[in-house]
């Protein structure tokens, strides 16, 4: 029994040295840690998707600098120690040097952190929080930038959208005080509100993991708002606007990207907007094109044409924003395909991406409208 | 708060604490208690229609938590077991709802199977029988449970039936977290019946979508409706059991001392099962009300309910049957005035600091009477 044992010990030491030793070869690898599990699974298939789209596209093209990209995927949960774990795992055991990734802020500034003390270049997709670009010493992250524009931005373009299309004169606003995103978003909608003259009628807190809102939203009914924002992801989005259509309050609801999700119930969220990175119905080509690979690839659970929603669109914008920088570079080194990011000018999915000394890109932002069951384009706002 | 508190306790406490602790502590919830009348007479002065609405929510609230108290205490009574798992059976009961709605649309069985039949009694009894087996399916849990879990444990210290019960409470909570069980997700929950709400105000009226009511009014839902007459139903229904039947005799008599009912020919153990079931049937039906009033399940909505519903059952005085509706009702207020007039994250603290208070100062509850002196 013991030499069997001892046997298959070595069969399966033998083995791994094989394959890591071929997984060492392989031309140049690409990590992409996504929530792929926790709370927000559908923002983590549409990031991997998205990135794995841009990848065999490249591949298809020849690769980069000669070589083919062998993607690596994480599962790093929207939460701070997995991602950790997962990002440490990426860098110490796969030897990889370009991290697509992640998709929460929370997860995405403590594996910064990592990946710029290790020259590793990584691109968040969808991290809206200015820390993950930005050391605690105010110092811009070298190796770090981002594919989304920021939480202020969103906030800001959230009031300018409430006081000039919707011309309203009052708001409301709802908050988690636990959740940076929210709190970020909320922050500049109120700053930028109040300064265009608007008044903020309200504000009130909640936690996660509320599902009753009923006295919040009575205060909401006594307050009479002309617009109630309430910048948290669909989960809380679909609770809140479904019992407030229960107890007959009109105003509309407002919110920011944290909306945009396939679960969105869409017949509670009706007569709502919310600023977005890209609207699958614009009709710039970049758009079109990546619409209809992403179809073509990728089917739903009745076989149709799955739609890209802002963060398989992001995450394809980030990963041809890296891949681009390691051909304009004409290198492998980490510190070259970063200071080539640094001064890209590239023409994304959404929208002409140019680096920011922060390492913020300047773009446009969407503002899309739920209307009649169905999420509508509605406009773009310029910064 | 506690600092002042801290400062008037004499040097000369340490000879008789108890007595102090207790004067103190009395002192200390009055004033609490005098001060959040006069905060609440303010609010209600304030703006009538808003005091109103908040107290509904919190009636809304402590109808479903009466119902979940109703089985720690009843439980409690019998083998003064402290059945932690009680809130996933909470958890459960939703579940199994949700999956008959949505799955087998059991809730449009009526119209299903009778083609041609009124729709107000698809309305009706299609609803109801999804509650039922809601509240089958947990009786069928907690029997098992307590077979599997419970049962083995009744002669062994009380502790470790304490933790044995924690176990099962954790097992149930991540084996429905697990993706081919529950899945760990928030998940969007369809109700069997449409919500109709009503606004007060000279008169009620039917609220039309996408009109609102008009300023100063008071809303309310049937979902509100449904959960008060199915609460106060199971209430009667349980007094009536509990004094009026047989088996309710047993239960009492089991309650008062264990060995003389065996010796008396009571099958004690089918009373315990018995006791467990009524209980999970309850807590299935608080699931089910639950999920309908705030359409969203998943597989750990059942602790912060489940321990709020504790804190009532102790509140009441645990063990005490009209103690726990009283004590579930109390803590739907007090946690709806908080969101109302402190803010929402306090709720849960307030929840738990009542705890606290009850334990310190009066840990028979409201109902409970004094440990009683047992042969």
């Amino acid at each position: 029994m013991r030499t069997v044992k001892l046997l298959g010990l070595l069969i399966l030491a033998v083995l791994a040295m094989v394959s890591y030793s071929e997984a060492g070869e392989a031309g140049i690898k690409v990590a992409i840690l996504a929530p792929l599990s926790g709370p927000v699974p559908t923002f983590g298939v549409m990031t991997r998707d998205g990135a794995l789209l841009a990848i065999d596209e490249w591949n298809a093209k020849g690769g980069v600098l000669g070589k083919k990209i062998t993607p690596v995927v994480e599962d790093s949960q929207c939460t701070p120690d997995p991602a950790v774990n997962a990002a440490n795992k990426v860098i110490d055991q796969d030897k990889v040097k370009y991290i697509v990734g992640e998709v929460c802020s929370k997860a995405s500034i403590p594996v910064s952190e990592i990946a710029n003390s290790k020259k590793v270049v990584q691109i968040s997709p969808t991290s809206t929080n200015p820390d993950v670009t930005v050391g605690k010493d105010g110092k811009v992250k070298q190796y770090i930038f981002r594919a989304c524009f920021i939480d202020p931005f969103q906030g800001q373009v959230g009031a300018k959208f409430a006081l000039g299309t919707l011309k309203a004169k009052t708001a409301f606003i709802m908050l988690d005080q636990a959740n940076d995103y929210v709190k970020g978003l909320a922050e500049f909608f109120e700053k930028s509100f109040t300064a265009g003259g608007g008044k903020i009628v309200g504000k009130e807190t909640y936690t996660a993991k509320d599902t009753d809102f009923s006295v919040i939203l009575a205060k909401v009914a006594a307050a009479k708002p002309d617009v109630v924002y309430l910048p948290d992801y669909y989960n809380v989005v679909n609770l809140a606007t479904k019992q407030a259509k229960e107890k007959g309050i009109k105003a509309p609801f407002m919110g920011g990207d944290g909306w945009d999700s396939s679960d969105l119930d869409l017949k509670a969220a009706d007569g709502g907007f919310f600023t977005n990175h890209y609207s699958p119905e614009d009709t710039r080509p970049e758009v079109r094109n990546l619409v209809k690979a992403f179809g073509a690839k990728y089917k739903d659970d009745k076989q149709q044409p799955k739609v890209p929603d802002a963060l398989a669109a992001l995450a394809y914008d980030a990963t041809n924003l890296l891949l681009t920088a390691i051909k304009q570079a004409n290198s492998e080194d980490t510190t070259k395909v970063a200071a080539a990011l640094a001064k890209i000018n590239f023409n994304a999915v959404s929208g002409k991406i140019t680096f920011d000394k922060n390492h913020n890109p300047v773009k446009s932002a969407t503002i899309l409208a739920v209307k009649d069951g169905k999420v509508v384009f509605n406009s773009v706002v310029n910064p | 708060m506690p600092a002042p508190v801290a400062n008037q306790t004499p040097s000369s406490a340490a000879r008789k604490p108890g007595a102090h602790l207790v004067w103190i502590g009395r002192g200390f919830l009055w004033l609490i208690a005098a001060l959040a009348v006069f905060v609440l007479g303010r609010d209600l002065i304030n703006d009538p229609p808003l005091f109103a609405q908040i107290v509904l929510s919190g009636l809304q609230l402590g109808f479903v938590y009466a119902l979940i108290a109703l089985g720690y205490t009843m439980v409690y009574g019998i083998v003064k077991l402290i059945n932690f798992a009680h809130g996933d059976v909470f958890m459960v009961g939703a579940f199994v709802s949700f999956y008959a709605v949505t799955r087998f649309e059991l809730h449009r069985w009526p119209a299903l199977v009778f083609p041609g039949i009124s729709p107000v009694v698809t309305v009706v009894v299609g609803p109801i029988t999804v509650m039922l087996l809601s509240m089958v399916v947990c009786m069928a849990m907690a029997v098992t449970i307590e077979r599997v879990a419970y049962k083995p444990l009744r002669d062994a210290p009380r502790i470790a039936a304490l933790i044995t019960a924690i176990g099962v409470s954790f097992f149930l909570e991540f084996f429905g977290a697990l993706s081919f069980v529950f899945s760990p997700r928030f998940i969007p929950y369809q109700r069997p019946f449409e919500v109709v709400t009503w606004y007060v105000k000279d008169g009620i009226h039917l609220v039309v979508e996408g009109k609102s009511p008009p300023e100063g009014s008071v809303t309310f839902s049937n979902i509100f409706l449904i959960i008060v007459v199915a609460s106060v139903l199971m209430q009667v229904l349980l007094q009536f059991l509990v004094r009026r039947t047989k088996m309710g005799k047993a239960m009492r008599a089991t309650a008062f001392d264990k060995p003389a009912a065996r010796l008396m020919g009571i099958n004690v153990d089918q009373v315990i099962s018995f006791t467990f079931a009524v209980g999970a049937a309850f807590a299935g039906l608080g699931g089910v009300l639950y999920a309908i009033a705030y359409s969203s399940i998943w597989s750990q909505m059942g602790i912060l309910p489940g321990l709020k519903a504790f804190v009532a059952a102790v509140l009441g005085g645990i063990g005490s049957i009209p103690g726990a509706f009283v004590g579930a009702l109390i803590m739907g207020q007090a946690e709806a005035l908080t969101m109302g007039y402190i803010s929402t994250p306090m709720r849960d603290a307030v929840a738990f600091t009542i705890l606290i208070l009850v334990l310190l100062i009066r840990p028979t509850g409201i109902f409970g009477e004094p440990e009683k002196e047992k042969a």
